[in-house]
Order: C-alpha cells, then structure tokens, then sequence
C-alpha cells in the first residue's frame, strides 16, 4: 500500500470512527483520530498477521495499551477482514463485541483486553519473552497513550525490557498532548520524555505521527532492532482530520451528535 | 514432618517442570524466600528475574501465558496483591494462564511484622471472576495442589506459609478442587458440639482443638478447606445440620476469607447455625508466630474455647 492509498485508507478509517463513536453515542475520537494513521500503516505495511486465522502463533503481537482508543483498533480489524464492517455500528452495545475497551475473550484479533492503563507494556514484555524463549521471530508492539505513561507501571516495564534485552518489542508513544483533566504539560509533564527513555536504554525516534513516510521509516526501524527495545515518539494532534475536534480537550471522551459527525465525516472526506 | 508449605511448593514446582517445559518462573527479587530459587537452580533458561516490580511482573506473565507458556510468579502475599489492578486485568478478566503464588501469608511469619504479612489478599482476590484460590495444609497437599496448578488452565492464586505447618493427610489423601476434607473426625456417637474449618497454616490448630475437645469428653469435627475458590459449600451444609455451631480459623483478617466463605455458604443454603469467625481483626506485629496466635486468637485453645462458649 503506497502513501497516497494510506492517506485514503485513513480518511476512511476516520470515517468509521466518528460513525461508529455517533452511533454509540458515547467513545472517545480524541485519540483515536489522533493514533488511527499510525494503525494504519502498521497494520497493512508492517504487521505480519493473518485476519482469517487470528491466532497463527506466528504472527507479531499487537497491544493497544490506551485501550479507550479501540474505535481506530476496530476499524483497522474491520478494514483488514477480521470482522465485517456492519459490525461497527455495533460499538458499546450490549452482547457487542467491540466493546467500550478492547475485549480479547469477544472479539478475535484483540490480543489482550486493556483499558485499564499503564498495563500493556508489560504484557509486551512477556510475549517478547516467549518469542525469544521458543526462538520465533514475530515482533511484538505496543501502543501507549501520552498520558497513560504517567503510570507507575509503565516506567517498571521500560526499566525492565532494556535488561531483557527485547530487540523484538517497540513501544510507540501516541503523544497527542491531551489528556481528560487537561493539557499533559500541565496534569503531569512527561518531558524530557525521549531523554528519559534514552536513560532507561531504549533506542528512540521521534516523528510527525500524521506523516505516513516517516511513520513507515519509523516502524521498519524499530522492527530490526536487535538487543534493545526501540521506541518511537509520535507526536500527534488529538482529534486530527476534524477542525473542531483538533486540540479541544473536550472531545476526549464525547461523542458527536448527528449534526456534528456530519460536518465532521464532510471535512474529513474533502481533505 | 513438619514443612513450610512455601518449601513443599518450591520442591514441588523445581520436580514438576522437568516434565514441562511450558513452565516458565518469574521473580521479584524474592526466590530465595518463596523457594522459586529452586526452580531457578535447575532451569536458569526458563527464570526472569524482574526486580522489585511486582506490578510488570504480573503483567509479563500474562503475555507469556497469552503466548502458550504457564508463567509461576511468586512473591509475598501482601505484595502481590498490593498490585490488585494488574491482577483483576492482566490475569482475571484477560482470562490468561498465570499462576500467582502467594507466599508468607498472614501473622504466622513471625518476626518481620505488620507490613510484611498478607492478612486481607483473600478478601480481594476472591471478589475476581476466573481466579481460582488454593491454601494448601500440609507438605502433601502442597505437592498436589502444585501439580493441579501447573496443569489447570486458567489463573490460579496459591497461598502459602513461611512457617513449617504440621502434616494433617495421611498418604492416600487427594485434593480435589472444590471439595473440603475432614482432618479430624470424633468417633460416631452424639451430636457435635462444632465443627470447626480451617485453612493453611491454621489447620494443624484445628485438629489440636478437636482432640484436645475429645480429651475432655467434648466433639467437634476439623475440617481442612483447600480450595476457596471454588469453595465447598455443601460441607457447611452437612457441618450444619451435625453441629450445634460452626467456628471457622484463619490467619487472615475475618472479613474476606475463609470465615466469610462459610458464612456465605450459610446463608445462601438457611443453614440455622451461628458461626464464630476467629482470625485477625487488626494488622499484626513482631513476635513468633506461636506467640502472635495464641495473642490474637488463633491457636488451638482459643478454637477450642470458641467450640464451648456460651453463644446466649
């Protein structure tokens, strides 16, 4: 898939998200619009993966550590053929399985239920664990929230992959700036955030999370790393593609009334 | 003879994973006291030591588990489940094979004090779906329940001793998951004055109870439960309808563990029977553990006492 297909690609996926978000009636676009270009292009430029047979042992591992992003991870899964697309009208509904967070037991290709932050890095770290213990070669990634990594438990699996040496985990970073109680910088700045990472012994990158070229430059760096974990800064606008929604804490966690998805779905697609 | 159920485990885990090699051990800088050093000596490939970071230890072993592998984490009661939050996501609601055993339960570890001795990890843990509970008694049962753990899918909470625990089963004995076993039972004749359950490392106690009770012309039946959760509940039921009381003993705060599973079984199936919950009721302090039971309650002659008292 070329840049300019990824482009399309992501506009439509930025579709389904703000749909499916209105049509629950509750969800958070914020980040999802903010981490979905990134999900694209891992998805159908890098992932080793199968949609017809999610638990082939040899596929990479992907972990939505900011499990409340799930309408992007759902609208990749649905693009990629795990699901049928119908399905994600379907969000937040009761017996759905695309749940309100990813629910791995409901919906096949979710590798692990999260929305709880701060968690997935360490399930990360375990199934890097086991690639490297039955000497497979998948790759294991994970994203993290910017203000998930205000977790405690984030920095205890940042100390720890450097000195398992995981080459075959990546971390990427959807740093969009936002969080519920305000700007990151101001509820709990994680800056010198790649500094900080440097000093734990991560390998790091920082890019324009919006740019497919240095995103796709960016991830086939970090899937040949060898002895240490790579980590990949994106910086990100939450709510990217909906002028409104671009950098307005407020659109976090609401969803938008019919009226407001339409003018949302008419900007996205005319970009 | 008389062993640490924390020991028994160690031994038995070390043994076991010879035969399977999906056995993986995670440590938090406490191997030597959980006894996961054992394992470690022998399979140093299948080891990982994660540091003082209970939280990504537990999460680790999830990922390990969601990869096929059956991930043994260990550390002090208190600590793991002072990481509830990895716990309820990573292992219970994920669903995923991982293995939490939880060692130096309760004030039988004696001499480190308040902080160290888990006294209210039932109380948590048993409040999460999936997860099944183990305490073991004795050196045997240990064995088995560390065999049906390792071979069991799904996450499991094993509890263990600092402190050596008297053999209670003789050898035929067979864990079952879910099934309470009777450790001391009065020769047939009148009804009981109570029957008296016990967990772990206050099981031993019971059954001094019961035959000091006998001694002096009194009944009361022990009863060692294992398995927590699932618990058996129709031993509360038969205990009910024999005893004119039912006195449950644990070295875990009253509220939470086993005096509330019993009461629970109680009152979901009217049993008309009063129970008496002897366990802790505050946090603990420095002592023996001998010392610690007989102030706060739970040695055999406070149980044997509670088996007489006067309920009006």
């Amino acid at each position: 898939m070329s840049v300019d297909e990824l482009k399309t690609l992501a506009r439509g996926l930025r579709v389904d998200i703000v749909r499916m978000i209105e049509a629950a009636g509750s969800g958070h676009p914020g980040g999802s619009l903010s981490v979905v270009d990134i999900l694209a292009a891992l998805y159908t430029r890098v992932l080793r993966h199968r949609p017809e047979e999610p638990g082939w042992p040899e596929r990479d591992r992907f972990l939505l550590s900011k499990g409340h992003a799930c309408p992007a991870l759902y609208a990749v899964l649905a693009h990629c053929g795990y699901f049928p697309k119908e399905k994600l009208s379907t969000l937040r509904r009761l017996d759905s399985p695309l749940q309100g967070h990813p629910d791995r037991l409901r919906l096949p290709g979710v590798e692990a239920s999260t929305g709880s932050l701060g968690l997935g890095l360490s399930i990360g770290i375990g199934m890097a664990l086991a690639a490297k213990l039955d000497k497979k070669g998948f790759h294991t990634w994970c994203v993290l929230g910017d203000g998930e990594m205000q977790e405690g438990q984030v920095w205890e699996a940042a100390m720890a992959a450097p000195q398992l040496k995981l080459g075959n985990l990546s971390m990427i970073a959807d740093l969009n700036g936002g969080q519920i109680d305000g700007p990151v910088a101001e509820v709990m700045d994680l800056e010198p955030l790649s500094d900080k990472l440097k000093a734990f012994r991560w390998d790091v990158r920082v890019i324009d999370g919006h740019d497919f070229k240095q995103i796709l430059d960016a991830l086939e760096w970090a899937a040949a790393a060898k002895d240490r974990p790579a980590a990949i800064l994106a910086k990100t606008v939450k709510g990217k593609g909906v002028s409104f929604m671009e950098g307005v804490i407020d659109w976090h966690g609401k969803a938008p009334n019919k009226d407001e998805a339409d003018r949302a779905v008419r900007e996205i697609e005319s970009a | 003879m008389p062993k640490a159920t924390r020991q028994a485990f160690g031994e038995a885990l070390a043994e076991l994973a010879a035969s399977r090699p999906q056995v993986v051990v995670l440590d938090a800088d406490l191997s030597k006291s959980t006894m996961t050093s054992l394992f470690g000596k022998k399979f140093p490939e299948r080891r990982f030591q994660f540091g003082i970071a209970e939280a990504n230890m537990i999460g680790a072993a999830a990922g390990l588990a969601l990869c096929g592998k059956v991930p043994v984490v260990s550390s002090f009661a208190c600590f793991l489940v002072g990481r509830l939050e990895t716990i309820r996501v990573c292992a219970a609601y994920n669903r995923t094979n991982v293995k939490l055993v939880g060692t130096h339960a309760g004030l039988g570890i004696g001499d480190d004090g308040a902080s160290q001795m888990g006294l209210e990890d039932l109380g948590a843990l048993r409040s999460l779906p999936n997860l099944s509970i183990l305490q073991p008694a004795d050196e045997l049962e240990t064995r088995q329940m560390t065999e049906w753990m390792l071979d069991h899918d799904g996450p499991v909470y094993l509890r263990l001793t600092r402190q050596k625990t008297a053999d209670v089963h003789g050898p035929d004995y067979r864990f079952k998951l879910g099934a309470a076993d009777t450790v001391y039972e009065p020769p047939p004749g009148a009804p009981l004055q109570a029957t008296l359950f016990a967990s772990g490392g206050t099981v031993g106690e019971a059954v001094k109870a019961a035959r000091a009770l006998m001694d002096r012309g009194f009944r009361a039946r022990a009863v060692n439960c294992g398995s927590l959760v699932p618990f058996d509940e129709e031993a509360v039921v038969r205990a009910a309808q024999d005893s004119a009381r039912l006195v449950t003993l644990e070295d875990h705060h009253v509220n939470g563990g086993l005096g509330s599973a019993v009461c629970e079984a109680a009152a979901r199936r009217a049993c008309a029977v009063p129970v008496l919950r002897l366990g802790a009721t505050e946090f603990g302090e420095s002592g023996t553990a001998e010392e610690l039971y007989e102030k706060r309650g739970l040695s055999w002659s406070h149980a044997a006492e509670a088996c007489l008292r006067n309920l009006a």
